[in-house]
């Protein structure tokens, strides 16, 4: 997979010599202004083997890593249960709480990966912290998926299947233009 | 006591998605999100089959709390599913991304609906 030669990964973990020559490719000049930075984020971001760093992730000690996922996880968790206390959603209806949680989880991820990637060297258990831990831990695929079962059973199949589509359409569109914004204004930023 | 509940099993949940991704990371060499996709639907069936469970009053509201809310919510993940989807299709594998989400949705869905048989037949 072609990678885009942009700033280099986690610095902090390189040696000098396999840092690449980020200026002879990084400044605007190349880059056609009309377009936004060339996207150089992983694919998976809870964690993504292609990336060397995030490869060493866990010899460089497995523990902090794992606790920094954990209590993300139960921030994220315990965030999407006040939630569902606050916007109870009644047998029926539908789940519009779950959609909203796992929507706004969508957008910030959208926003923290470019941010991580692309502008910010950050420390290492920032991604798996909240990454990993706290968007993972908000977002639900369980309930959305078991809430749309639910409605089907229970002769609601339309409320079910417009929150099936619902999701899933309001979800990627969320990564998908909070993504593409931060990169706009970076790039701005940049110039 | 609820809320530790939850947060309890969210700390299972969200460090076992990252080992079980890590370790499908290494034996799939392919881009296709198989770690996301296998903790997804595992989670809902495990949650399909405790919510058919509590519906036949064989699961408490703490267990609930414990694995439904806390566990299966961490160890599932729609925040990452759909960043991997979005970024699948801005590499130009759309194929892929539109399978991700076909999939995921379709395996997903049906693992709630094969838990819920699954607490039917058990104490139904």
């Amino acid at each position: 997979m072609p990678k885009a030669p942009r700033k280099p990964r986690a610095a902090s973990h390189d040696s000098p010599e396999l840092v690449e020559p980020a200026e002879a490719v990084d400044s605007s000049e190349v880059i056609d202004s009309s377009e936004p930075i060339a996207p150089s984020e992983p694919i998976d971001p809870d964690i993504d083997l292609s990336v060397p760093a995030q490869r060493r992730e866990l010899v460089d000690g497995q523990a902090p890593v794992l606790a920094a996922v954990a209590v993300g996880g139960a921030l994220g968790a315990a965030a999407r249960y006040g939630a569902s206390l606050l916007w109870p959603t009644a047998a029926g209806a539908f789940p519009l709480t779950t959609l909203l949680v796992n929507v706004t989880g969508c957008a910030v991820i959208g926003v923290f990966m470019v941010l991580i990637t692309d502008v910010w060297a950050a420390h290492r258990l920032v991604r798996p912290f909240f990454g990993t831990g706290v968007l993972g831990g908000f977002t639900t695929f369980s309930t959305y998926a078991v809430d749309v079962q639910h409605l089907i059973g229970s002769a609601e199949a339309g409320t079910g299947l417009a929150h099936l589509a619902a999701t899933v359409i309001a979800a990627l569109a969320a990564v998908w233009c909070s993504a593409s914004l931060t990169r706009r204004l970076i790039s701005r930023r940049q110039k | 006591m609820n809320w530790l509940l939850v947060m309890a099993g969210a700390m299972a949940g969200a460090p076992l998605r990252y080992l079980a991704d890590r370790a499908l990371q290494t034996r799939h060499d392919g881009v296709f999100p198989w770690g996301t996709f296998t903790v997804n639907v595992v989670g809902c069936l495990i949650l399909g089959t405790l919510a058919g469970a509590a519906t036949h009053g064989a699961a408490s509201d703490s267990l609930q709390l414990l694995v439904g809310t806390g566990f299966c919510g961490a160890l599932t993940t729609y925040s990452t599913f759909s960043y991997e989807t979005v970024r699948l299709a801005e590499k130009g594998a759309r194929f892929l991304a539109a399978a991700n989400v076909v999939a995921g949705v379709v395996a997903g869905l049906g693992a709630a609906f094969l838990g819920a048989a699954v607490a039917d037949a058990v104490w139904g």
